[in-house]
């Protein structure tokens, strides 16, 4: 039975960390399938504007378009390349809540992430985030240092 | 929001007066008024004529029937369906595949910032004022029927919205009654949607702007004492101007945040006063019920109160007037109707819930004099008398004061951030009305957005009576187009409703696990 690790990505070098982490695991494991994904922080209950919400659908579309290009792609290029089984992910919502879903989804064993206290394009796992989703998650959380 | 803004403009502490080197812009003024008033008085008195022998406007009773003709044609779906709408809300039916998408959450608190605002906090001071506690039980009533008129209006807003290639979304009754008029082979589809946008445009300057400019004025200058209305109004502009033309999404965000909590701090405080008066809830609803068909004693009886009641409910939540169908057709989803139900909460809580809390914190609070011998409220004049002579927002703002000192202040705050998001509301559907009109494009937008601007300043610093007449006239106006057309499309409108209906309870519409 193929193992699945979800890693969740930050866009920064700490997502890296993560990722290097996964691909060893991954090698040593052998049959296993990364799935790296990618939330964008998003609420359903946030106020908006009506023009915001009129111009919504094409924002998240250029949303996921770049968080694809600058961060999913070229992960998923380079773990294909070094022989591994990969897909690439990228959702809104709840980074805790949707990295796990994901992972139930994706019939995942294990989410790696990191504990990143850096700034960057997305600053996507600071402290609540990382804890939260040790909290809840369903199955066993990496949290890499 | 006439009504309003002459017992605003009349009230004590908050008079608006143009200033002394001002005197000679109030003769252009009074030209512009004469001139404006001699174009506009006849539609102005025609969409505001009241019906022969009373005094009740022709134009809310429209409003009232189509309300309750929708409720009985759609069989109460705003009982039925209210639970499922809160579900909706909640978020229970949405695919989280689609996370990212406008929600109905935000759908909902958009169209509500556009519609919660001084009609909540002074139109129901004038109402009570007016027509007596009595007059909160049709305020009620009216509200409760007018969540048929938003559900209908709504689902069509999301059924027949433009798509464009680029993912951008516009609707509205302009869109829903020019494609459902043809997809129904009914002529005249095309004519009602320009008359719309009209007076959609007409109204999102006026009620949408100048008013709502002009109030909040009253308000600032209420508390730092009297200056020129342009400063106020340049400053508004400025802000507006960075937040529609600028993309200065910050100021936009912030509005969008503080107003809920605004409303929410406003509800809390109501609920504080109820509480501390509870002994007093019990004797508030005996007056509201028996003032609702005796009327206790105010001018005009019975039907004075039905008349305020009503008038009040219809000039705050909007139903039926087609603008929230242009805030909600935003919404992302492959069932229009769900938008519809989620819609129907709006009035519930704009009037049922906002307006009946003002309500009865005024009653409670002891500012309406009333007789202890007879029961029978005190007059004066046509209203009732107060402790401290006050009407309108003062009457609001001295009944909260009774309970919390204070409240006056974050009172005035939150006038003036309502007034500056509901401006906000109203340029986006003027815009939409004005892009039918003109055609899509960054000039035609940025023309628009720039007329827009000037008459925040126009609306803050003269007091042009007909113009604001005029706007608020334009506003109803556009509730005789929309209701026109809802009534052709509401066959439309049930049929979705019926198959929604159908496949919920066959259980091939599922809530989704989060």
């Amino acid at each position: 039975m193929t193992t699945k690790l979800i890693v969740g990505l930050d866009g920064t070098g700490s997502g890296d960390r993560a990722l290097a982490f996964a691909s060893n695991l991954a090698a040593l494991i052998g049959d296993c399938e990364l799935v790296v994904a990618y939330v964008i922080e998003w609420s359903p209950y946030s106020f908006q504007t009506p023009e915001e919400n009129a111009m919504r659908h094409k924002r998240r579309e250029e949303e996921i378009s770049t968080a694809r290009e600058r961060i999913i792609d070229p992960a998923v290029n380079e773990l294909t390349a070094a022989g591994l089984k990969v897909q690439g992910v990228v959702r809104h919502g709840d980074v805790a809540d949707t990295l796990n879903a994901i992972c139930e989804e994706q019939g995942g064993q294990q989410i790696i992430v990191c504990r990143s206290s850096e700034g960057g394009f997305a600053k996507r796992f600071f402290g609540s985030a990382t804890s939260n989703l040790v909290m809840s998650a369903t199955v066993p959380v990496t949290v890499i240092a | 929001m006439k009504l309003i803004a002459k017992t605003l403009l009349a009230a004590p502490g908050i008079a608006f007066a143009l200033p002394a080197y001002a005197q000679e812009a109030m003769t252009l003024d009074e030209k512009v008024n004469s001139a404006f008033a001699k174009f506009t008085g006849p539609f102005v008195s025609l969409i505001f004529a009241p019906l022969p022998g009373t005094s009740f406007p022709w134009i809310v009773l429209w409003l009232v029937v189509a309300a309750t003709v929708f409720t009985f044609y759609f069989a109460f779906v705003q009982l039925r369906f209210f639970s499922h709408a809160i579900a909706l809300v909640r978020g229970d039916y949405s695919d989280p595949k689609d996370a990212g998408e406008v929600s109905h959450f935000q759908a909902l608190t958009t169209a509500l910032s556009g519609t919660v605002g001084l009609g909540n906090i002074a139109g129901v001071a004038v109402a009570v004022g007016i027509g007596g506690p009595g007059a909160t039980f049709w305020m009620i009533l009216a509200g409760l029927l007018g969540m048929a008129s938003k559900f209908t209006e709504c689902t069509l807003g999301v059924k027949y919205r433009n798509e464009y290639a680029d993912g951008s979304v516009s609707g509205g009754p302009m869109y829903y009654i020019s494609k459902g008029f043809a997809e129904r082979g009914l002529p005249g589809g095309k004519v009602l949607s320009v008359l719309f946008a009209i007076f959609c445009i007409l109204g999102a300057l006026g009620g949408g702007n100048m008013f709502q400019a002009n109030q909040a004025h009253a308000q600032i200058s209420g508390i730092f004492g009297e200056y020129p209305g342009w400063i106020t109004g340049i400053v508004f502009a400025v802000i507006v101007f960075a937040v529609i033309v600028g993309g200065i999404k910050s100021i936009a965000n912030v509005t969008e945040k503080v107003v809920p909590f605004m409303g929410i701090l406003y509800v809390g405080a109501a609920l504080i006063i109820l509480l501390v008066n509870y002994d007093k809830i019990g004797w508030a609803f005996g007056q509201i019920f028996t003032g609702a068909f005796t009327g206790l004693g105010i001018a005009g009886g019975f039907v004075g109160a039905l008349i305020q009641g009503f008038k009040r409910a219809a000039f705050s939540n909007e139903a039926g007037v087609g603008s929230a169908a242009i805030a909600h057709s935003a919404v992302r989803t492959n069932e229009p109707i769900t938008e519809g139900f989620v819609s129907l909460l709006e009035p519930l809580i704009d009037t049922v819930v906002i307006c009946t809390m003002t309500a009865l914190v005024i009653t409670i609070s002891g500012q309406l004099i009333s007789d202890p011998a007879t029961g029978l409220y005190v007059l004066d004049g046509s209203s009732i008398a107060t402790v401290d002579g006050n009407s309108g927002v003062a009457l609001t703002s001295a009944a909260f004061a009774s309970g919390i000192s204070w409240f006056p202040y974050v009172l005035a705050i939150a006038v003036v951030l309502f007034a500056f998001s509901t401006m906000i509301s109203w340029s986006y559907y003027g815009l939409k009305a004005w892009t039918y009109l003109f055609g899509e494009g960054k000039i035609s937008e940025l023309i628009f957005k720039v007329i827009f601007c000037v008459f925040v300043v126009i609306g803050a610093a003269a007091s042009l009576g007909p113009v604001i007449d005029f706007s608020d006239a334009a506003i109803f106006a556009m509730a005789v187009v929309n209701i026109t057309g809802l009534y052709f499309l509401m066959s439309i409108v049930r049929k979705e409703m019926h198959s929604y209906s159908a496949r919920l309870a066959s259980g091939e519409i599922k809530k989704f696990k989060h």
